[in-house]
């Protein structure tokens, strides 16, 4: 036997591993709209580029290049388009996507407060929502590491780095 | 080779700081390399804003051992728990969990470790002789061939890595692009800032990494965490007995080989190599039943092959600066982040650096051995920790990590912003990998490109008729158009011949049942033609993830 047959046989093996963990797939939608962004970044870049100047050859302007990528975008995302249907390596959104969106809210809402308030607070908030809200771990569990976690990068990054992070307890 | 500057290497690896660096840096990789969720590229994205404050040659020793400790780490949970840690320990899983089910999780351990030890020394023993020989010839090069071989480089990361090769071409495409947003440094034009004064000094590489694989990995993980905490098995004697180290002992000498040769390709190097590494051993061995069912070498040769592999990927980007895979990209930023241009000059520029990351392995290596035998049990605890805790620890040190950089609110805000569409990419089967590495590539490839031109005169054959850009363009033509050959080639054989498919379509026998298909006498060799660009092949039917981000999603959906 050819080496070549058992090289095929074990990647057949290891997608097989793979598909048992792997959430259900998204369908043709996702992947018609997953080609559609990609298309509609590539015009607009190049419309965009074609802007800036395209130059000549010999005298490239600023956008030549990001024009020539744009082409090969729009390409590549129309090609995707017509093939691209019965692919299988999306993932549906399901109900415990949310968790995600939430998890992103969090991180804009650190963003939008520390300015303010300085990084303590919203690291414990923080804390406590992805513990006990996205992770389901018990109050004290969640109170406990959460304050724990704050204290440890309070002293880690404003002394142990000495990064001045926006604080408000100062010591 | 330069001795002199080879053992001034190693007497800056041996100062305490750098030792602790290195310490700090594997045992991260090995407990990542556990732990579910983040891979070695998403980690050291993560960690990238400490290089701004310590000193470089730590930093990038530092976050090296990230990577090659997290091949050791990714061990422990194909052997105990049948999950992967990562992608290239994938095979492992069949001889591995077969192992442990017979009360010899310990064995399986134990011959992993003294394979990857034995497969990364040796790995690195030829990159400290090859590397500065490549690096000579690299210092040939000009404009003409940086460009060709940074777009080959991005060809070769969207065909080799996992998923769909069109979808990893158009993530490619879009990183070159996001790497003109700026101001052109030709021209002075403003281009893609949308009159935004933060955006005019273009988008900071690090927080593109930490948003794509970083925030991306984290929400992804975020959505897939709801299962059940694992209970490894028992972990006892983890010495391997003479037997054992016999009968492995060719695995790991092959594997070696394997891993270093496939390590130094573009892409999937790592996890490539532990496939046919396995394939090998079944192939050579006399009894090719066993594997599957609990053979040594089918843990030897892959664990082996990884971390040879693993090694030898530091080969193109510390002699011609063409990262090799996602974790390569984000040690070639943070080399950029130090103002170090990875490139053929790397080694008599920076010899201290060069050398002392190189040097850095071996003894690395020793720590990932001291750490994966006698202490494998500190790091079967460790399985225990629930990710649940671990996530606002890990997305407090991203968000921190990149407000440190600029002392910028902007930062975070972009970060998540790209965090949001790593995650989307994720969602519709666009990998990010391909991406991000364009996007370190992007400028290079511009300016290289434009300044081609001047040499040329506008005349773009130019590229074609040096003797050197022109054979690398020529490879470049061979790999874009082979999956197309292939696709035609399958169909016509697959109308052709039935019987032979076997091996293709019986992908639910058991591991164990695998023998039976390659009995028909090889007859099914056209499913991969035997040329070495076939690897192209493996990784995109597969879906394996790549030795970089991601490697959790699929097999890690804890």
């Amino acid at each position: 036997m050819s080496q070549h047959d058992i090289l095929a046989e074990i990647e057949a093996e290891v997608a097989h591993e793979l598909e048992d963990e792997r959430p259900p797939a998204g369908g043709p939608a996702y992947q018609t709209v997953g080609a559609l962004v990609g298309l509609v970044i590539g015009v607009g870049a190049a419309i965009l580029a074609y802007g800036y100047g395209l130059g000549t050859l010999r005298q490239p302007g600023p956008g030549l290049w990001p024009f020539v990528v744009s082409v090969v975008i729009v390409v590549l995302s129309v090609l995707l388009l017509v093939v691209g249907r019965g692919l299988d390596d999306s993932e549906k959104f399901t109900r415990s996507s949310a968790l995600a969106a939430v998890g992103a809210i969090t991180f804009v809402a650190f963003g939008l407060l520390m300015p303010l308030t300085g990084f303590e607070i919203p690291a414990v908030l923080l804390c406590i929502v992805w513990l006990r809200f996205l992770g389901g771990e018990s109050w004290r569990n969640t109170v406990v590491i959460s304050v724990l976690t704050t204290v440890v990068f309070y002293f880690l990054f404003l002394y142990g780095l000495r990064i001045p992070l926006p604080h408000l307890i100062a010591l | 080779m330069d001795l002199n500057a080879f053992l001034d290497g190693f007497a800056l690896v041996v100062e305490p700081k750098n030792l602790l660096y290195c310490l700090i840096g594997v045992l991260i990789g090995m407990v990542i390399g556990v732990l579910p969720g983040l891979g070695p590229a998403a980690t050291i994205a993560i960690l990238l804003p400490i290089t701004y404050s310590i000193n470089p040659v730590s930093a990038i020793i530092m976050l090296a051992g990230i990577y090659y400790g997290a091949q050791y780490g990714g061990t422990i949970t194909s052997v105990l728990l049948r999950l992967p840690g990562e992608a290239s320990s994938v095979v492992t899983v069949f001889d591995g969990f077969a192992l442990a089910k017979q009360g010899k999780a310990g064995t399986a351990l134990g011959i992993a470790a003294i394979g990857s030890f034995v497969g990364a020394t040796i790995s690195i023993i030829g990159l400290t002789l090859l590397a500065p020989v490549v690096a000579d010839i690299a210092l040939d090069f000009g404009p003409p061939e940086y460009a060709a071989l940074a777009l080959l480089g991005v060809l070769l990361i969207a065909t080799i890595g996992n998923g769909n090769m069109l979808k990893s071409l158009v993530a490619a495409a879009i990183g070159l692009l996001l790497a003109t947003v700026g101001r052109d440094s030709f021209s002075g034009a403003s281009r893609f800032t949308f009159d935004s004064l933060q955006l005019a000094d273009g988008i900071d590489f690090v927080v593109v990494a930490m948003g794509l694989f970083g925030v991306g990995e984290i929400l992804y993980n975020l959505e897939q965490r709801h299962g059940k905490p694992h209970v490894p098995a028992k972990v006892a004697n983890v010495w391997p007995s003479r037997k054992d180290l016999r009968q492995s002992s060719g695995a790991i000498g092959r594997g070696s080989v394997i891993g270093f040769v496939l390590g130094v390709l573009p892409g999937g190097g790592a996890v490539l190599a532990s496939l046919v590494a396995y394939a090998a051993e079944k192939r050579r061995s006399k009894t090719p039943e066993r594997f599957g069912r609990g053979a040594v070498e089918g843990v030897a040769a892959p664990e082996t092959a990884n971390n040879a592999a693993a090694t030898s990927s530091f080969i193109p980007l510390l002699t011609i600066g063409i990262p090799a895979n996602a974790s390569m990209a984000m040690l070639f930023g943070a080399l950029l982040i130090l103002g170090i241009a990875p490139g053929p000059q790397l080694v008599d520029e920076h010899p201290d650096l060069f050398w002392g990351v190189i040097n850095s392995m071996y003894i690395g290596n020793v720590l990932l051995l001291i750490l994966s035998i006698p202490l494998v049990g500190l790091f079967v605890r460790i399985l225990r920790v629930r990710p649940a805790i671990l996530a606002p620890i890990t997305a407090l040190i991203t968000i921190l990590g990149v407000y440190t950089i600029n002392n910028s609110v902007f930062d975070i805000f972009l970060m998540i912003g790209f965090g949001i569409v790593g995650y989307l990419m994720k969602k519709a089967g666009f990998d990010p990998g391909p991406m991000v590495l364009a996007f370190v590539l992007g400028s290079l490839v511009e300016s290289s490109a434009r300044r081609s031109m001047l040499i040329f005169g506008g005349d773009p054959t130019g590229f074609f008729t040096r003797p050197l850009s022109g054979s690398i363009l020529a490879i470049f033509v061979v790999v874009a158009l082979l999956p197309v050959v292939r696709h035609f080639w399958r169909r016509k054989s697959a109308r052709v011949e039935t019987a032979p498919g076997v091996a293709e379509v019986d992908s639910h026998s058991g591991p164990g049942d695998v023998g039976v298909a390659g009995d028909d006498g090889g007859s099914d060799v056209v499913v991969l033609p035997a040329d070495t660009l076939d690897v192209a092949g493996v990784g995109e039917r597969v879906r394996v993830a790549k030795s970089g981000a991601g490697q959790h999603d699929h097999h890690r959906t804890e």
